[in-house]
């Protein structure tokens, strides 16, 4: 079975090698972005099997337009949104509470993120598939 | 310009005195020289001690004009009974006599107005107690501003601080997971960009005390005629290796210019400006570093052929902790202090920065600075 591939998209270089290195211990293969710009690009290829994004890019709306770009390209392809918004501001983004489903990520976790949560994040959904 | 009313209570038992009073304040705008705003009072009376304090006790009231002789009570009891409250109180007294004056200055009496007084006179002291009013309520808000900018300062030092300790913290746990497997060179690119991460961190700690000291005016200095073509010079030494390592020619310029000023600042000024150059730059660029004098100025000219900033970047260029984001400076490492720490010092000397950048091309900051007097 070929690995499953994940792109990342995040503007801090070591948020990206940390989750690089940790994803690719447990047998994903990673392709990174580092801004909304190149994450696009990326996203019109199509060559990954989910996504890994950081809310606040060049823009701070970066992780809403691209979940809502990949859903719209391809619905079935898992995404997850990545935000220290919620502690900065006391703001936070939940599916559960999306009434409007405003938030077209499939799930939301809050930074300080821990890879643990990512991993079994991205297990559950990429299984569901 | 806003309209503020104040409240004045007038307190005296002679009907004539109130009435007077009050006509001669309702269409009074108190005005000065340090007052930007029009300030105009509200005047509700009463006729003895009981019906002041229970209007007190249910109003909210600026300014007293208080009798100091009334049927119930004298103006001392009341001055006490109220001294928990902000009220500036103008005692009114037909017996002037110091010892009154004392007594209820004691007691926090604002000021005097002796019997019979002039419509100008009860004017210019219910001016003089507004002005007051009104400069406390200016400080106090000027305080407020201070304060929440200082919470906004600490708040995002905060996140700087912590961000780095993040990041080696990540790496520390991956290496210890053994995470890349027996792959050393991995290893070494996460132990080598921590070690970048704590050197980023220890400067911008070294940035925060020198624009602390800036900042809070307890800077030391000492003012001495500086020979500013040596000093540059040996100052641009110490960036040869750093210069060295990414093949970036330094050019320099330099006539003997002499300047008073503290050495310290001049280190300063120069390092920040010789590390931008070399970190916004592009591999094989040039910085370049005139030493010139102009008129009454010291004239220090750095500029770089590197990545160049956008004309909407450069208003942000010297507000603290900015750090212009996108492609280019994406793996720059900087506090976001440095061009804070020399506007500071610039306008220290009475000086001005000119930028002229293009985006891509490179950036050229002109530092004019002017001497100072030497000290003793």
């Amino acid at each position: 079975m070929s690995k499953k591939k994940i792109l990342i998209v995040d503007d801090d270089t070591d948020m990206i090698e940390q989750t690089k290195a940790y994803l690719e211990s447990i047998g994903y293969s990673v392709f990174e972005a580092y801004s909304q710009k190149e994450a696009e690009e990326l996203i019109e290829q199509g060559e990954f099997d989910a996504a890994v994004v950081d809310l606040m890019l060049e823009n701070p709306d970066s992780g809403f337009v691209l979940s809502s770009k990949i859903k719209k390209k391809f619905p079935q392809k898992p995404v997850i949104m990545i935000t220290s918004v919620g502690k900065e501001t006391g703001i936070f983004f939940d599916k559960r509470n999306d009434t409007g489903n405003w938030i077209k990520a499939d799930v939301v976790i809050q930074k300080d993120l821990r890879f643990e949560q990512l991993e079994k994040e991205l297990e559950k959904l990429l299984e569901k598939k | 310009m806003n309209r503020i009313t104040l409240n004045v209570l007038v307190v005296d038992d002679e009907q004539g005195m109130t009435s007077g009073a009050e006509r001669c304040l309702r269409r009074f705008i108190a005005k000065d020289e340090n007052i930007k705003d029009e300030i105009s009072f509200a005047v509700s009376t009463a006729s003895s001690g009981k019906e002041a304090l229970d209007f007190l006790e249910k109003n909210n009231v600026d300014i007293m004009l208080l009798d100091y002789k009334l049927p119930d009570m004298n103006g001392i009891e009341i001055l006490e009974k109220v001294s928990d409250k902000k009220i500036l109180t103008i005692v009114i007294t037909a017996f002037a006599s110091l010892d009154v004056a004392i007594t209820a200055t004691k007691k926090g009496a604002f000021d005097f107005l002796a019997k019979p007084f002039t419509p100008e006179e009860l004017r210019n002291s219910v001016r003089k107690a507004a002005t007051s009013i009104y400069s406390m309520r200016m400080l106090k808000i000027l305080e407020e501003e201070k304060k929440s900018i200082r919470f906004e300062f600490i708040s995002v030092l905060a996140h700087e601080l912590k961000s780095p300790i993040s990041a080696v913290e990540g790496y520390l746990k991956l290496i210890d997971e053994r995470i890349k497997g027996n792959d050393v060179s991995a290893y070494d690119t996460m132990i080598k960009r921590s070690i970048e991460r704590l050197n980023s961190m220890r400067k911008l700690i070294i940035d925060i005390i020198d624009l602390t000291k800036l900042e809070s005016n307890r800077k030391v200095r000492n003012i001495e005629r500086i020979n500013l073509a040596q000093s540059v010079k040996s100052i641009i030494d110490g960036f040869e290796n750093q210069a060295k390592e990414r093949n970036i020619k330094i050019i320099t310029d330099i006539k003997d210019v002499f300047i008073n000023a503290d050495a310290g600042d001049i280190e300063m000024l120069v390092s920040n400006m010789v590390s931008n150059g070399i970190k916004y730059n592009k591999d094989g660029g040039e910085v370049k570093i005139i030493v010139d004098s102009e008129g009454e100025f010291t004239k220090l000219i750095f500029s770089d052929t590197g990545i160049g900033i956008k004309q909407e970047d450069l208003d942000k260029l010297f507000k603290e902790f900015v750090r212009i984001k996108n492609e280019q400076t994406r793996t720059i490492e900087g506090s976001g202090l440095g061009l804070s720490i020399v506007k500071k010092i610039v306008d220290f000397y009475d000086g001005k920065i000119n930028i002229e950048s293009e985006f891509g091309k490179g950036t050229s900051f002109t530092l004019y600075l002017k001497s100072k007097p030497p000290c003793d």
